[in-house]
């Protein structure tokens, strides 16, 4: 941009945030309170009702399409129809100053989710679905339930059987340390990387962060972050430890400032990779890329953090996205029928081998190493989500965002000088003092 | 009978040119104007951009600015980007001297040059977080000269920024170029003709006749670059993301509003780096008087 034209770049710029700022907060004008009900009688509700999705993959190949045609055979009346958004959050953010924003769609995160009830017409009492969904706490305000997620996910590292085979490691880790021995083994006795860390795509870094009261095995560790001046005092320092000791002892990939996320998928199915941190939603991708580049799709596993409580693994059950009734939506008893035909009847979450919303649902196919390896299962308490959420973006330290993330690689690689207790101990500073400015 | 057409003639005449800019200046109000003043505005709230509601905190965010020094850190980035529109102007400089002289391919190497500034700079990005990427073209290409292709450009800050800085100039030196060889081949031949017959060289007839001929030119790029070196975004953006300090102002005020929710003060930041565009520019019209070329 050496030589762009005069102030034009600066105009450019006041129109991005413009364009993100819309007609200004023209949406949202009802006072929240209506509630968006599941029609009693399939047959008699109808209306055609617009379904926002991140999911353009699904969009294109047809699969949504055929879910929308199997709805129909329980609602005949109802028409659903599809629209996908590449950079979902930046987009759907804008729309929501209009309020036309769908019938459904996925709360984005940047929702503040004090501002739910202004958005999204509530599902109904927490109280009620609490006892057959998981993740409810995560929409909940008031008592009052706003979205139900598509599915959830399980934490853990994405590897590949065979080379950690190949390198004599047969057991998972139980310690950081036996992590990195594991990853040492592996590099010194096969060609493969044994550590990938996607740092130019960046968002497979967030996945560390969900790792979040894995180490401790605590459901409650996001909430306490609320009432924490360090949120780097428990769990996180762990895991953020973990990631750092790795690039530290050279175990990732030599140059990560051009990795590529497409590409290393391949590069895992085939055992170019050995290990990456991802969440079990992406075991199906992975074994889909094997699949295609001709491997053995029965190689990649998932394994826990390399952290025991009491004797067991944990792993945090996290949602996705969820699915909520936009309140200027004409047809919400439609909309309504649609996030629960989703989340209970179409096996949505099965075919991803995702894991189900409803508590009776079994774990999928995909967890079976699991369940056989007794792996505690511990949904993330997210009731204080909105209090983390805001000292997280007044402090703009980004628990959720890759930037941090990479500043640890970066430290620990030698691009820049510093160590790991320092830069936590920044950010834990800048979290006390916006946890001072947004009060309790 | 005479005078009433001509009357509709003076009325038509009046009200042509104002149809004719109807659309350019309906679009301009649009989509610059209106944004800049609804800008303004959100500076000086403390809106999310997504929110309903937003409350007028009057000048906080321009006083949260100020009072941080590490938000202006990031200009210490446009200093590599400075010292690459150096190097850009004096390489374009060089490229349309030697190109308005009659040179064998004139044309071929004119498309050349200026070829990259048509690319769009996201595509630009991508195609050189290939160049750069290990053991890619880059590394290829210095391999075939016995150097070892070992090196991660973008890995440290240094050679991040460098690198970055140097995809910059590939991009933008064909304008720089274009603008200087136009402004070169509007000097008169006759002039040229006259500074050969005299005897001068090659050297003399750019330091007499061209520089002094396309100053203007010149002052203009200048203010161009530095305007340009402090709101770089799309490079960087697409390829590092701003990541082993890379962050650029833009890039920073983007997060501001995107990451964090904060539009209001992502608004002020926008504000504040069309000020200083505004100011770099005055001052250098101030120092630099755009005085009319004068070829004696």
């Amino acid at each position: 941009m050496v030589s762009r034209t005069k102030p034009a770049a600066a105009l450019l710029l006041a129109g991005a945030l413009l364009a993100a700022a819309g007609c200004s907060g023209g949406g949202g004008t009802a006072g929240g309170g209506e509630e968006a009900k599941p029609p009693s009688d399939p047959k008699s509700v109808s209306g055609d009702i617009t379904v926002l999705t991140n999911r353009s993959d699904l969009v294109q190949n047809g699969t949504m399409k055929k879910y929308a045609a199997e709805f129909r055979k329980t609602y005949p009346k109802v028409k659903v129809e599809f629209e996908t958004a590449t950079d979902y959050e930046g987009e759907i953010k804008t729309r929501m100053n209009t309020e036309d924003y769908g019938d459904v769609l996925l709360i984005p995160n940047t929702v503040s989710k004090g501002d739910y009830p202004k958005f999204f017409a509530s599902l109904g009492p927490e109280k009620d679905l609490v006892k057959t969904h998981r993740f409810t706490d995560k929409t909940e305000v008031k008592g009052k339930v706003y979205g139900i997620a598509t599915f959830g996910a399980a934490t853990g590292f994405v590897y590949n059987k065979a080379v950690w085979k190949k390198a004599g490691v047969t057991d998972w880790p139980k310690t950081p340390d036996a992590f990195i021995a594991a990853l040492k083994k592996i590099k010194s006795k096969t060609g493969a990387t044994p550590y990938y860390t996607n740092f130019k795509d960046g968002w497979p870094l967030t996945n560390w962060t969900n790792f979040l009261g894995s180490p401790t095995c605590d459901a409650q560790a996001n909430n306490k972050l609320a009432a924490s001046d360090d949120p780097w005092q428990g769990s996180l320092k762990t895991v953020d430890t973990l990631l750092h000791d790795i690039v530290k002892n050279k175990v990732s990939e030599k140059d990560p400032t051009t990795t590529n996320w497409e590409k290393s998928k391949g590069q895992l199915a085939k055992g170019d990779i050995a290990t990456m941190a991802l969440g079990s939603w992406a075991i199906s991708q992975i074994q889909a890329a094997a699949k295609q580049a001709g491997a053995n799709p029965d190689d990649i596993g998932f394994l826990p953090f390399p952290a025991q409580s009491d004797g067991k693994f944990c792993s945090m059950l996290i949602p996705d996205y969820q699915q909520a009734v936009n309140i200027h939506s004409e047809h919400k008893e439609a909309a309504r029928a649609w996030i629960d035909w989703m989340a209970e009847k179409s096996g949505y979450a099965q075919t991803e081998q995702a894991v189900s919303v409803l508590k009776k649902d079994p774990m999928p196919a995909a967890l079976k190493d699991y369940t056989a390896g007794g792996v505690r299962y511990v949904p993330l308490s997210n009731a204080k989500f909105e209090q983390v959420s805001a000292i997280d973006n007044a402090s703009e330290v980004g628990l959720n965002k890759q930037d941090y993330r990479q500043r640890v690689i970066d430290l620990a690689r030698g691009a820049k000088s510093g160590s790991l207790t320092a830069l936590l101990d920044e950010l834990a500073g800048k979290w006390a003092d916006a946890r001072g400015e947004v009060g309790p | 009978m005479r005078t009433a057409p001509a009357r509709k003639h003076t009325w038509r005449r009046q009200v042509t040119p104002w149809l004719f800019l109807a659309a350019p200046l309906a679009l301009l109000v649009t989509f610059t104007y209106v944004p800049v003043a609804s800008l303004i505005d959100y500076s000086f709230t403390d809106w999310d951009g997504v929110s309903p509601t937003r409350s007028y905190v009057g000048a906080e965010n321009y006083t949260e600015l100020f009072t941080d020094a590490d938000r202006f850190q990031v200009f210490f980035v446009s200093v590599y980007y400075l010292v690459a529109s150096a190097v850009q102007i004096v390489l374009a400089l060089y490229f349309a001297v030697i190109l308005s002289f009659s040179t064998r391919f004139r044309n071929l190497f004119k498309g050349i040059l200026f070829f990259p500034y048509l690319i769009n700079g996201v595509a630009i990005g991508f195609v050189f977080l290939y160049f750069f990427q290990d053991g890619g073209t880059l590394d290829s290409v210095l391999g075939l000269f016995g150097y070892e292709g070992d090196r991660a450009w973008l890995g440290s800050p240094e050679s991040a920024n460098t690198s970055l800085a140097a995809v910059s100039v590939w991009r933008y030196m064909g304008l720089n170029f274009v603008l200087f060889l136009g402004a070169i081949q509007s000097i008169p031949g006759e002039q040229y003709e006259a500074a050969e017959l005299d005897g001068a060289s090659r050297w003399q007839q750019f330091r007499y006749l061209i520089a002094p001929g396309i100053k203007p030119v010149i002052s203009l790029t200048v203010i161009l670059s530095v305007s340009g070196s402090l709101s770089v975004f799309e490079i960087p953006y697409i390829m590092t993301g701003g990541a082993t300090d890379t962050q650029t102002f833009v890039i920073q005020t983007v997060k501001l509003a995107f990451q964090f929710n904060k539009t209001g003060l992502a608004s002020a930041s926008a504000i504040v780096l069309l000020a200083l565009v505004l100011l770099v520019t005055w001052l250098q019209r101030r120092l630099v008087p755009d005085e009319k070329a004068e070829l004696t």
